[in-house]
């Protein structure tokens, strides 16, 4: 891979993995602007990023595939790195220590911790919900296919999750920002040594086990 | 109509008052529709074809009288034929004009997420207007009376106009100006009640005495009535509704939840915003680059 990297760091994601991720994230962002646009008068001006309206409803069902698509691919890869043991319960009874920064009393965390874990089930549930109520009220082209009822329930359920996920990418988000060196995993896709040792210690020795350096 | 008619008392997607500096100081209007007179005749179809300039698609016999045999965004109104067996055994042929129902609380105009695609006049007219539609289809989902078509051409909601253009210039609608057994009346909502009143008490005379008027109170009461001969059973006339009101998912969901959605958006942005200034960064820093090394190190000399 890359030879120009430094010595102390590990990768954390590759090439085409953070490739994905931020197809995800831009389709998110572009989604999420587009569908507060519909979602409340007040924002109906972020319409005008779209291209008005009428461009705003085409194109946010669509942005909605691609991203179902590229998050499908990327949860797949993830999926097996993010099943819940019993540590993981321990550390969600101590979040107080995580919150404030006392990271040392938490139990040693692979590649994911709980709260990543559980963000990515919510996102999961998410997209789910989102993809099969948007299909439903997709009336372009399917909406003609289901009762009104069904339809007005998939656009109470749209927006609920519509919501939620947007609620969790700004937990996701600011996770990021907080926590200095993890944005770095997924624009360079690497971290220090010392990240990884103090934020997901067993994955940190399950990647350097047997490291001739 | 035009929008600068400074008579419009609710706009869709919209929170501050429209121009209403005009308003509806003769009563607000309202076409009564007498399906007891009603003779199934179309010429209200024909009428509303030619004032709005709408030719539908010429379609096959479905076997019935209906034609066509949906409302369309070229067939803002239609007779919907019923075959009614009393329980004297005899046949009523309930014909029931069907289109726009103009309710004074209409579910498509709360629905509708694009600003001033859906007004209510002082009047009582609920019109769409075309240039600011942008297809997403709520008004289908908030109408009580599956109402609005959208047009596969360019993807515009359409439905009856209560022929607000003509209405604005003193006219009476197209299909009550051509009805020819005054079945369908139009004047100011009372004069219509008052109107219906009478003609309920005929059609009581005569044997009906469950006839009454459909105004129904759901929906805030409807700028287009119905007189029927069965009042009691509303859903013979090719079912029309006993008791339409805005359905509570779409209350909820163009209700309470558009404030809440905002307020758990904004609220879990500023506690990562509050936990930032309060609480502050975790950072990893040289000690544990150090540890980190350090186990590295005692790792590496395990291994052989």
């Amino acid at each position: 891979m890359n030879t120009k990297r430094k010595a102390e760091e590990i990768v954390r994601y590759e090439t085409p993995t953070r490739i994905n991720h931020w197809i995800v994230a831009i389709s998110f962002v572009l989604l999420a602007l587009s569908g507060l646009a519909l979602f409340h008068p007040a924002l109906f001006w972020l319409t005008n990023l779209f291209g008005g309206g009428s461009w705003t409803r085409i194109l946010h069902p669509l942005i909605g595939i691609v991203m179902v698509i590229a998050f499908a691919l990327l949860g797949a890869k993830m999926w097996h790195e993010n099943a819940m043991q019993p540590r993981d319960w321990q550390w969600l009874r101590q979040i107080k220590d995580l919150v404030n920064n006392r990271e040392d009393a938490l139990p040693e965390v692979g590649k994911y911790n709980a709260g990543q874990k559980l963000i990515f089930y919510t996102i999961i549930l998410c997209l789910i919900g989102l993809l099969l109520s948007g299909i439903v009220i997709w009336r372009a082209y399917f909406a003609v296919y289901f009762s009104v009822e069904l339809i007005r329930f998939a656009s109470l359920l749209h927006a609920f999750c519509g919501i939620v996920l947007i609620c969790a990418i700004i937990i996701h988000i600011y996770a990021a920002i907080w926590v200095k060196g993890s944005v770095r995993a997924m624009t360079r896709g690497t971290v220090s040594y010392g990240w990884a040792w103090k934020h997901h210690r067993a994955w940190f020795r399950e990647v350097t086990k047997g490291q001739q350096k | 109509m035009a929008l600068q008619s400074l008579d419009i008392i609710r706009r869709s997607a919209t929170t501050l008052p429209e121009p209403q500096a005009r308003g509806a100081h003769a009563g607000q209007v309202a076409k009564l529709i007498d399906v007891s007179k009603c003779i199934g005749c179309k010429a209200c179809q024909v009428a509303c074809m030619e004032w709005n300039d709408l030719r539908d698609e010429i379609g096959s016999c479905t076997g019935h009288y209906d034609n066509p045999p949906d409302l369309s965004d070229q067939s803002w109104t239609l007779m919907r034929f019923a075959e009614y067996e009393n329980p004297k055994g005899d046949l009523e042929w309930l014909i029931r004009k069907d289109g726009c129902m103009h309710c004074a609380d209409p579910g498509c105009l709360k629905a509708c997420p694009s600003p001033g695609a859906i007004v209510q006049y002082a009047n009582g007219i609920v019109d769409f207007h075309e240039e600011n539609c942008i297809g997403c289809g709520y008004c289908v989902t908030g109408c009580p009376f599956n109402i609005p078509r959208i047009s596969k051409k360019d993807n515009k909601a359409y439905k009856c106009t209560l022929c607000s253009d003509r209405v604005s210039v003193g006219l009476e609608p197209a299909c009550v100006k051509t009805c020819p057994t005054g079945a369908i009346t139009f004047g100011s909502k009372e004069d219509m009640q008052q109107h219906a009143a009478e003609r309920i008490e005929d059609l009581k005379s005569r044997g009906f005495a469950q006839a009454g008027l459909y105004d129904p109170m759901g929906v805030g009461g409807t700028h287009v009535m119905y007189v029927l001969q069965h009042a009691d059973q509303p859903q013979l006339y090719s079912g029309l509704p006993a008791n339409p009101k805005i359905s509570a998912i779409v209350g909820l969901w163009k209700g309470i939840s558009k404030p809440l959605g905002l307020l758990a958006i904004f609220a879990t942005a500023a506690v990562g915003f509050l936990h930032y200034i309060g609480i502050g960064p975790n950072e990893t820093d040289e000690q544990d680059e150090e540890a980190a090394r350090r186990e590295l190190k005692n790792e590496l000399e395990k291994t052989p």
